[in-house]
């Protein structure tokens, strides 16, 4: 038990349950609560892809330190799904509580001596105080909250709260959850010492805070980017993006006086046609997105190849799901980082922009567009099921009224009266991005758009220098691209270090409790966080500064080692993988373990 | 270098539209099609219609997908905005620029590989979604780039140049069409341009995704004995059942259009079309009867052409999505951002 008396503020609670039940608004009750109680939190959905009656969990972390990364540990473990309680009883850890539904008998010889076990007749009591039988089914799950309030020690009033918050327009709702919550958190003081080791206790202040996916943030990002065109093919985990992007359009985009829609999002036939649509759009000059997935990814790549060659801004949102083919929908992966660096046939390359939380996603998704349009190119913004389905707690968002878009080199009626002639493709200013004009202006801007060859003025061609020269100054853009990507993000250790650790995305949370971890075992690394590709300056010097550069990431093949290799094969042979790729969140530990496994290894040697 | 520009020589004495413009300011570059192709009888089509409605140059764009038809935007009106997409996704491009600027008259052509095989599903939905557009296949029953082989309109039994007998049924364009839904469905020939100019008119005016199925003939690959697309094929099988004629807006419609089967059709800009039934027995109003109709002549051989359904009652994809009226590309920045007080104001539900 000893283990778990440091537990204030710094426990997992882990929620098997069956989907379909109305556990989610349980979870989100108690997840919110501990948020309002000032504690650092984030919540985890595992879930299948499936609408009703399988096996689904939600995992709080709480630290009072602010980790927000997965850790392999389970404090706390609530099994109502009695499918699945073998699996759960197993995963507590030594020491451990795990809470079930003792209406029922469980077989004896599933049992553990080192967790503690506690029953609460869940059924039997929702049957005694309810007389609908949906209502008994969710307010068990509201029971539940009731319960771990008393052993948990959750503030009763913040859950009041937020009940009467939740159902403000419906008074009736908040007698009955709050009659479920009494029952159980009266049921735990009476039966059990309460509160546990492993428990809250109200700390800081998080009003500076917000909880929010990465989803419902792109989705916002993309109406405060002044998108007004979205298309897209329904796709798991992506969907919250276009979800998010109609909702806040209904708030903020409905002409005042007539009614009338400022935006205008299709749903297309598939992900060949929404790629085409979102090309059209940008072509005419509207800010025009698509989010998916990786199987949405492969299907656009031919539109992508001719956005590219044909230079025409798109903003592509892959929320990364586990592959290869259909894979694991709901689970998650950074597996699509290779395909979106050189999406579609020829040669090509494409800007990506790596998110590492719902604050960066709601900035990168204002920041494509602004790319987009200065390179007339197809820019990628790369989240994932981590990321975008997840609950996280970030700093509250925010927006500088200043902000003007950057909608690139656009020739209008006025700058062509000025022009002889006006041409394409001409790299005028030696950045290599050339001047457009958009259709419905002015006949003298009028040109070709072709994905077959062409030259610089636009026209059909099949000569070979006339061919090269458009794709070599394409090469002269990536270079200009170089310069206008955000900055990786570098963080120094306080010893001197040779050693260094790359990661991007959904991977950072679990570095930055590593590199501490790893601190007090003696073990000092500095970390470079990757926020694009292609990869600016001091990429490159962080390569070249270390003598082992750990590259963590979660796919198999270790795709971003793969493109740092790419850029400077010089040092190929100091890159080390740190590989997770099983389709859950990475945990700290899998970084701890690799780092030092790697270093007793190296002083072997 | 295959592609060249078309001297642009205005000629004294040449006629010109409303807007000051002559039909060589309909023009584009010079075709690079077969000599004798039909398509180049449909651009010719295209440039007369265009420039006889007065239309805009700037305003116009020209899309199309790959293959010999999707050529031929390069070939008229220069001062129009082009856009070669790839192959059968014409449709995905039209729907995107006309939502990012509703005020663009979009001309898409495809041909039968391209919205009959690769492009299928996009030829369905831009119908579904009911595009503001012209939907031109130039339709020949052959693949002419890669050197003849059958497409999925040719007719079963027809023959390749080979000697082939297609087995398969084929695809019917307008057919498919007015079964899924279209709000205007027609069919011309390419060599019938008295016929063809007045229905490319029509399908311009028309407030929805007009369809226009013109049969044209590819010298090279489909010209034949056996061929059910060749010229003589359709010369002597090509059958009337309406003519239809476009009216602007403010012209006087005389009482004696109205004689005989002949009647108004009103589109929402003030034009009208005129039509004709040349077949009393033909009603373009009623799916069910058009349907009817095709395949009772599709039985006999016939090709039914002229302006074969139209409804311009049906609700376009903007009427659908309630979109402003202001092109939403040129909506101001400050009309689309909430403002930081707005963000502010949405994050108290987040915490």
């Amino acid at each position: 038990m000893n283990d778990m008396q440091s537990r204030i503020n710094d426990f997992v609670l882990k929620i098997g349950t069956v989907n379909g039940t109305g556990s989610a608004s349980a979870n989100g009750l108690l997840m919110k609560a501990l948020f309002r109680m000032g504690i650092p939190v984030t919540g985890k959905n595992l879930f299948p892809s499936n609408i009703q009656g399988l096996p689904t969990w939600y995992e709080v972390r709480a630290n009072h330190k602010g980790y927000m990364s997965r850790c392999s540990r389970v404090d706390v473990m609530v099994a109502m799904n009695i499918q699945t309680y073998q699996k759960d009883l197993a995963e507590v850890s030594p020491g451990g509580f795990l809470i079930y539904d003792s209406t029922w008998p469980r077989e004896k010889d599933l049992n553990r001596h080192d967790i503690t076990v506690l029953g609460v007749p869940l059924s039997k009591m929702c049957n005694e105080n309810f007389s609908v039988a949906r209502v008994r089914i969710l307010m068990k799950n509201v029971m539940y909250v009731g319960v771990l309030a008393a052993l948990l020690n959750i503030d009763l009033e913040v859950i009041k709260k937020l009940l009467q918050e939740t159902f403000a327009s419906k008074p009736k709702l908040i007698d009955a959850n709050l009659k479920a919550i009494m029952l159980g958190y009266e049921y735990a003081q009476d039966n059990f010492t309460c509160p546990l080791p492993a428990r809250a206790e109200t700390m800081g202040d998080n009003s500076g805070n917000i909880l929010i996916n990465g989803n419902e943030a792109i989705g916002l990002g993309c109406v405060y980017a002044g998108a007004t065109v979205g298309a897209w093919y329904p796709i798991t985990p992506s969907t919250g993006v276009m979800d998010s992007f109609s909702a806040y359009c209904e708030r903020f985009r409905v002409d005042p006086e007539t009614g009338d829609l400022r935006y205008c999002i299709i749903q297309a036939e598939d992900e060949l046609a929404a790629a085409g649509m979102i090309v059209g759009a940008n072509w005419v000059g509207a800010r025009a997105f698509t989010p998916t997935s990786g199987p949405g990814i492969s299907l656009m790549s031919e539109f992508i190849g001719f956005a590219y060659y044909a230079e025409i801004p798109t903003v592509f949102v892959d929320v990364q799901r586990v592959g290869p083919s259909t894979g694991m929908p709901t689970r998650t992966q950074q597996c699509d980082t290779l395909m979106c660096a050189y999406a579609s046939h020829g040669d090509t390359r494409h800007p990506i922009l790596f998110p590492a939380n719902p604050n960066e996603c709601f900035e990168m998704a204002v920041n494509s567009f602004d790319l987009a349009e200065r390179l007339q190119t197809p820019v990628f913004l790369l989240s994932d099921l981590d990321i975008g389905m997840n609950d996280w707690m970030v700093p509250e968002l925010e927006w500088d009224d200043s902000f003007t878009p950057d909608r690139g080199k656009v020739l209008g009626p006025e700058e062509l009266a000025e022009m002889d002639r006006f041409v394409r493709y001409f790299d005028v200013d030696g950045d290599g991005i050339p001047y457009r004009t958009l259709p419905g202006e002015d006949p003298k801007g009028a040109y070709f758009t072709r994905g077959s060859g062409h030259n610089k003025y636009g026209g059909y061609t099949e000569d070979s220098d006339e061919y090269q020269e458009i794709v070599d100054r394409l090469l002269v853009k990536w270079d200009t691209a170089k310069t206008l990507v955000p900055d990786a993000v570098l963080s120094r250790s306080s010893k001197e270090t040779k050693l260094g650790v790359i990661a991007y995305g959904s991977s950072d949370g679990a570095v930055i409790e590593a590199r501490d971890r790893l601190a007090e075992l003696g073990i000092h690394v500095n970390y470079l966080r990757i926020r694009a590709f292609p990869f600016s300056a001091e990429v490159l010097d962080f390569l070249h500064e270390h003598q082992t550069i750990y590259v963590v990431e979660q796919n198999r093949d270790a795709q971003m080692k793969s493109l740092l290799m790419l850029e400077a094969n010089d040092i190929a042979d100091r890159l080390v993988p740190i590989l997770h790729y099983n389709g859950m969140p990475i945990p700290s530990e899998c970084v701890v373990t690799g780092i030092t496994q790697h270093q007793a290894g190296e002083a072997a040697a | 270098m295959t592609f060249m520009a078309r001297p642009n020589i205005q000629l004294p004495g040449q006629k010109l539209n409303e807007i000051g413009l002559s039909l060589r300011d309909y023009e584009g570059a010079l075709s690079t099609l077969c000599a004798g192709c039909g398509h180049d009888s449909i651009t010719a089509a295209l440039v007369q219609a265009l420039w006889e409605m007065s239309l805009p140059p700037e305003m116009l764009i020209k899309m199309s997908g790959i293959g010999c038809s999707s050529k031929t935007p390069a070939y008229f009106v220069h001062g129009a905005h082009g856009f070669n997409s790839v192959h059968g996704r014409m449709p995905s491009i039209a729907t995107g620029a006309l939502a990012g600027n509703r005020d663009l008259i979009g001309i898409g052509v495809s041909g039968d590989g391209d919205s009959l095989s690769i492009g299928f599903g996009q030829f369905g939905h831009v119908i579904r979604r009911n595009v503001n557009m012209l939907y031109l296949i130039e339709n020949n029953g052959v693949y002419g780039l890669t050197k003849g082989q059958f497409s999925a309109s040719a007719d079963a039994g027809s023959t390749s140049k080979k000697g082939e007998v297609n087995q398969m049924q084929n695809i019917n364009a307008v057919a498919t069409a007015i079964s899924m839904g279209a709000s205007f469905v027609g069919r011309g020939f390419s060599g019938d341009r008295d016929q063809l100019v007045p229905l490319i008119k029509s399908a311009i005016a028309h407030p929805g995704c007009a369809v226009l199925d013109v049969i044209s003939p590819c010298v090279t690959f489909n010209d034949h004995e056996g061929s059910t697309k060749s010229y003589a094929y359709m010369r002597e099988h090509k059958l009337r059942a309406t003519e239809a004629d476009l009216v602007p807006p403010r012209a006087e419609i005389k009482a004696s259009y109205y004689a005989g089967d002949t009647y108004p059709v009103r589109m929402h800009d003030g034009s009208t079309i005129l039509l004709k039934k040349v077949d009393p027995d033909y009603d373009p109003t009623r799916r069910n009867n058009a349907l009817g109709y095709l395949e009772r002549h599709r039985r006999h051989g016939e090709i039914v052409t002229g302006l074969l359904f139209i409804d311009q009652n049906v609700p376009d994809m903007h009427e659908q999505s309630r979109t402003v009226a202001m092109p939403l590309k040129n909506m101001r920045y400050e009309d689309l951002n909430p403002g930081s007080e707005a963000l502010v104001e949405l994050q108290r539900g987040m915490k």
